[in-house]
């Protein structure tokens, strides 16, 4: 099952044609077998990743030919919006993008055109998602994970890598590994990731990584409260930052009160959440909570 | 991206809205030119002097004074001139006054707080004004949240007049004074959007008896990803206002900030980075800063990297977390080799590399000929660099 992506999910990739777009697309190929094709306008007809996938001139071109209904963003941020939105256009029903440094005010319009349609969006900023022996879409690096029973959500990327070899030290394995990207404007939450996973029958226990910087985290906690049973584990990167700096993602800066790592940790942990403090101890905590 | 108040105002004066002017000066032999500017064309025969910082809540710490004539603006001048203003938002080592804005004075009845920024949790921009101006506005919402008007921008349709008119009467403005609001509040939110702002705050927009409403003050913020748009706005930019070695490592496209610890660290990816920071706390040490060397981290990265951490005298240790993923291990594994040979180091390095190509990494710095510490793991590691920075 998992959740987003598996093995029959079908990947076409934006920018395909583009250094960053080409390697991570000859991974995602190599992971799961499921890339289709490429979308790069102007260059339709041609073929990508060694002959292996064609390219098109547009999503909607490519959806027809190849029945895709995932698409991978590596579009330069002065074109990304208008890709995500091409994407959701063209009715693909998952959209990643990866790209980093698109303009807020484009995404406030990007985030409010997607919620017309029936695409779910994920990213911008994000390194994507794995499934375990399923399907890889995004940057992550496939050994970090094997196939288990962990649903991982976090905000960062190596911070992902670090929980799923934690979790890997403690024999646990994930259902599916999701970046959901640190800007401000962010496609899907938090929240509506924790619903997943509880709706996902092969997924037993959450991790949910986040930071410092906006309430997504309490909004989700809330929600966790009311409507997730299985048991969820958190945590927050920043607990050392100085309020106003901006700590790499352009969302991790302490504006309100309730932002800082403390506020949080506390606020989650009384919605319920096994609140970790140390991030040497995400693993140990999930294998805790599931013996329980 | 942050700007001076005086550049502001500036900015908010091209899109017609009113502003207290006058003329920034850097050195005290301009102040005799700005005094007289400000004087005949500006008609104002009081002054008020204000310091230039990127740091708010300067009236408290003295960097905003009013004055009654030209000798008390001299005085003034030279008095700011070159001091360490200490506010609020700068820490209690201050920010040194490079640059004065010598302004006009206005008799002042009202005082208002308007602002628009992003709001997260929506996603979209929202406007908001208060009649409590001139103070903090975060003291504000948390006392008196009733007296914070808010009206949300919906995207595509921008501030509507009805949006304007509600916030205008949210300030209790009548007649003449709200249509003149109006007015500012619609330009700006043009500025905003045309300029992409992060913030745009007038705090205080104060009414006068005889010109109107005047923005007394601008504080205005770019959004960093969008400045390939706007070169004028990218120019703007004052260096002397941001730390040497931040500065510094952007050039070799690192992301670095300063702190007060003696525990410097490099790690990739701003998530572990933070949480990098916290276990080194947690551990009874203090992060000298944060460092994310990114997903192209190579040797000369590494190098730089090394070369700011050390530049900070407090350091006492550095540790070196990296996971790697689409970053091979075995690269940063050469670039700590080089960076040990080359620079001079006099403090402990603590090492912990995991991910792609790890085990090739580890022979790597086994077998040079560099004095470091090697660690297993993230709890490791941070108990290692604590213990080598003897805290």
């Amino acid at each position: 099952m998992a959740i987003l992506v598996d093995k029959d999910s079908k990947i076409i990739v934006q920018g395909i044609t583009g250094s960053e777009g080409s390697f991570h697309a000859g991974q995602c190929l190599e992971y799961g077998n499921n890339v289709v094709g490429g979308v790069t306008p102007g260059k339709g007809g041609q073929t990508a990743l060694d002959g292996k996938v064609p390219v098109f001139n547009s999503c909607a071109e490519a959806r027809k030919a190849t029945g895709a209904n995932v698409s991978l963003i590596f579009v330069p941020p002065p074109f990304a919006a208008d890709a995500i939105m091409e994407a959701a256009s063209a009715g693909i029903e998952l959209i990643v993008c990866i790209t980093e440094g698109i303009p807020v005010a484009q995404m406030v319009e990007v985030k409010a055109f997607v919620n017309t349609t029936n695409s779910r969006f994920i990213g911008p900023n994000c390194p994507g998602i794995l499934t375990p022996d399923g399907a890889k879409v995004g940057i992550m690096p496939g050994f970090i994970a094997s196939k288990g029973s962990v649903g991982l959500i976090s905000k960062s990327g190596t911070l992902t890598y670090e929980a799923a070899d934690q979790l890997g030290q403690q024999g646990l394995g994930q259902s599916t590994c999701i970046g959901i990207g640190g800007d401000p404007i962010i496609g899907t939450t938090m929240k509506d990731l924790l619903e997943m996973f509880e709706n996902d029958p092969e997924t037993e226990a959450i991790v949910m990584i986040g930071e410092i910087g906006g309430s997504m985290e309490i909004e989700a906690a809330q929600y966790a409260k009311e409507h997730v049973t299985k048991p969820v584990i958190g945590f927050i990167a920043g607990q050392t930052a100085p309020p106003g700096r901006r700590m790499g993602h352009a969302g991790a800066i302490v504006s309100g009160a309730d932002e800082s790592a403390a506020a949080k940790k506390k606020l989650m942990a009384e919605c319920g959440i096994n609140v970790v403090e140390s991030p040497a101890d995400i693993g140990r905590t999930v294998k805790e909570a599931l013996n329980k | 991206m942050k700007i001076h108040e005086f550049q502001g105002k500036q900015l908010l004066k091209k899109y017609g809205i009113p502003i207290q002017d006058g003329v920034m000066i850097e050195d005290l032999s301009e102040a005799e030119a700005a005094l007289d500017h400000v004087e005949k064309e500006l008609g104002s025969d009081k002054f008020v002097i204000k310091a230039q910082i990127h740091a708010g809540g300067r009236g408290k710490g003295g960097g905003v004074k009013v004055c009654d004539n030209r000798e008390e603006a001299r005085e003034q001048i030279e008095r700011m001139l070159g001091m360490t203003l200490v506010t609020k938002q700068t820490g209690e080592e201050g920010q040194l006054v490079r640059k004065v804005m010598v302004a006009q004075e206005f008799d002042m009845q009202l005082l208002f707080y308007v602002a628009i920024t992003l709001d997260r949790s929506t996603g979209m921009d929202v406007f908001m004004v208060s009649s409590e101006g001139g103070v903090e506005i975060e003291e504000v919402a948390k006392e008196t949240p009733e007296k914070i008007v808010r009206e949300v921008v919906r995207p595509g349709l921008g501030l509507r007049s009805f949006q304007a008119r509600n916030l205008a009467a949210g300030l209790g403005l009548k007649g003449q004074e709200a249509k003149q609001a109006m007015g500012i509040f619609t330009n700006l939110y043009t500025c905003y959007r045309e300029q992409d702002c992060s913030i745009a705050e007038i705090n205080p927009l104060v009414t006068t008896p005889d010109e109107g409403l005047v923005a007394l003050d601008a504080k205005i913020v770019f959004d960093e990803n969008a400045l390939y748009m706007h070169q004028d706005i990218a120019e703007m930019r004052d260096l002397d206002e941001e730390d040497p070695a931040e500065v510094e490592a952007g050039k070799f496209d690192l992301n670095y900030i300063k702190l007060d610890g003696n525990v410097g660290c490099m790690v990739n990816g701003a998530g572990l980075a933070m949480a990098t920071m916290d276990i080194i706390k947690q551990r009874g040490g203090s992060p000298a800063n944060f460092l994310d060397v990114g997903g192209g981290a190579n040797v000369e990265t590494v190098k730089n990297g090394f070369r700011i951490i050390l530049s900070d005298p407090n350091v006492k240790a550095v540790l070196i977390n990296i996971f790697g993923g689409i970053v091979r291990c075995d690269r940063i594994a050469n670039g700590i080799i080089e960076a040990l040979k080359e620079l001079d180091l006099t403090v402990p390095v603590v090492v912990r590399l995991a991910g792609t190509n790890a085990d090739v990494a580890k022979e790597l710095l086994a077998n040079a000929d560099v004095d470091l510490i090697s660690a297993d793991n993230f709890e490791d590691a941070a108990t290692k660099v604590v213990e080598a920075a003897g805290i």
